[in-house]
């Protein structure tokens, strides 16, 4: 019988007792990812100057972590959520409307 | 009525595979289990079964496409010896880990160095820690028996791990010997069809298979494979009694062979268990209670079950035919002791190492070991163990 129950990994802890991890840490359903914040091991963090951001779009694709939401043809704010602060979007950007900060 | 013929161990593993008609094998070819993936790519140039054979470039990718494979929820296998095996090694552990029930043909050999393509135990034993099962056979007919099982005890849901099938190199693999083969329908009815509750092919339920496991879940993920090795000794054990209606042939975790009423005891593994028998029944003859204890099922290992049957005997020797270099002989007699040591069986144990690189093991060298163990056991003399048989020796002159 296929499985048809999405894993509740809010329920799946560091406290969790062996028992209840899944079967070999499989974990069921979609876009589970987003749920996983991987901001937290960033040791530098991406910083947008607005008035110089021309919207050309560039640092969108290069982004390894889909960080860059993007609405209405438009760049919004980072998902400091997920971003790992690698700093290839600051490379990118033309306009120097990215500057890295480094947080020791 | 069952089928009688004539096969070697490598052919028997492949007719079983075509009996079983598998989804997918990626196999790459290693003496001296080339036979098998060759005669099942005939089978499938045949049309006689519609397994998809992926020729990989190397025994890494196979077991890696094994692996994605059987994620995807195929009923995957392959078939490996030695060096390949050292190959594939990085990804046995990922296969146990992500509980993917793959079967491995392996055809026992020794590893290199030196280079040799001979029978030992060396390539099954060094994996054995990589959370496998792991089932031997004495003969063909074993071998053929074992992996018509195999995916019966892997995929059971209690268990989900991959399974080792092993043989030994050429002297089972390649000689020829009678074998009783099931019908295809009983087969068939036996094995049945591999139904995943997960797999990656699942449109209606998306996974993620082998996330990383930081040190806060590394060893629950552990614990959880031991809890299926546990399990899988009584699947094994369910699984051999249905295999029994079928062919009326009857497996456990080991043989006992004369052992009930033995003195002195040998604990064997794979085909020098059949020189052994001569042995024990020759020494019957001559009035020395000589039994021997056949170990099919190493990985789960049945250490009650074991002390149990090599309790109160005079003593026991250990054979093994890989090294562990420890200095303390080989992993079988590790083991074996531990399981005696741990439930108080005061039996003394000696350690022999034997076979290495195919080196012969006779009736004659397995009727001394009985000899040397009584005479030592009688007359309080310790043995310079581990003691190997057939070596060479300045101390010999
Ligand atoms: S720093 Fe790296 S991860 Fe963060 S938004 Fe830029 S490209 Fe993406
Ligand atoms: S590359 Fe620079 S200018 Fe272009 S959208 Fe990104 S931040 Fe704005």
């Amino acid at each position: 019988m296929a499985n048809n129950k999405p894993t509740d990994i809010s329920k799946i802890t560091e406290k969790s007792p062996w028992q209840e991890l899944t079967l070999g840490n499989q974990i069921y359903g979609p876009a589970t990812s987003k749920l996983f914040n991987t901001g937290e091991w960033r040791t530098s963090t991406p910083k947008i100057d607005w008035e110089k951001c021309r919207q050309c779009l560039l640092c969108v694709p290069v982004c390894p972590d889909s960080s860059i939401p993007v609405k209405d043809s438009k760049r919004l704010d980072f998902d400091y959520d997920h971003c790992k602060g690698c700093g290839i979007c600051v490379k990118a950007c033309p306009f120097g409307a990215l500057v890295m900060e480094h947080h020791i | 009525m069952s089928i009688k013929e004539r096969l070697s161990g490598n052919e028997a593993v492949a007719y079983a595979i075509k009996q079983i008609n598998p989804d997918v094998m990626p196999a790459f070819p290693i003496t001296p289990s080339t036979e098998i993936p060759q005669l099942v790519a005939n089978y499938i140039a045949n049309g006689q079964i519609d397994t998809e054979f992926i020729p990989v470039e190397s025994e890494h990718s196979a077991m890696s496409a094994a692996i994605g494979a059987s994620a995807a929820g195929a009923r995957a296998l392959t078939a490996t010896s030695s060096c390949g095996m050292a190959l594939m090694w990085e990804l046995l552990y990922v296969a146990a880990s992500n509980r993917l029930p793959i079967a491995l043909a392996l055809v026992n050999r020794a590893l290199t160095g030196p280079i040799n393509i001979n029978c030992d135990h060396s390539d099954s034993m060094g994996a054995k820690d990589a959370g496998w099962i792991q089932i031997y056979a004495e003969n063909n007919q074993e071998v053929y028996d074992n992996f018509l099982q195999a995916f019966r005890i892997s995929e059971h849901k209690d268990v989900m791990l991959p399974i080792m099938v092993c043989q030994d190199g050429f002297i089972t693999s390649h000689a020829l010997a009678n074998i009783e083969l099931v019908e295809d329908e009983r087969v068939k009815a036996f094995v049945g069809e591999y139904q995943p509750e997960n797999f990656l092919l699942n449109e209606q339920m998306p996974m993620a298979v082998g996330p990383y496991a930081v040190s806060n879940y590394y060893m629950e993920s552990h614990r959880a494979q031991v809890e299926a090795m546990e399990n899988a000794k009584q699947v094994i054990l369910d699984v051999a009694a249905e295999f029994e209606k079928i062919s009326g042939r009857k497996y456990g975790f080991f043989e006992s062979y004369r052992l009930d009423d033995a003195d002195y005891a040998v604990v064997i593994i794979g085909s020098a268990a059949g020189t052994t028998k001569d042995a024990v029944d020759e020494l019957r003859e001559e009035g020395i209670k000589a039994g021997l204890l056949k170990l099919r099922v190493f990985r789960p290992f049945p250490a009650d079950e074991i002390a149990e049957a090599l309790k109160g005997k005079k003593a026991v020797a250990i054979l093994d035919r890989s090294e562990t270099f420890s200095t303390q002989g080989g992993p079988l007699t590790s083991e074996v002791c531990a399981a005696l040591y741990k439930r108080g069986v005061n039996v003394r144990a000696f350690s022999y190492i034997y076979g290495l690189g195919g080196r012969d093991y006779t009736v004659e060298d397995a009727k001394e070991v009985y000899y040397t163990v009584k005479k030592a056991t009688e007359s309080g003399e310790q043995l310079s163990e581990p003691v190997y048989i057939g070596l060479r020796s300045r101390e010999d002159d």
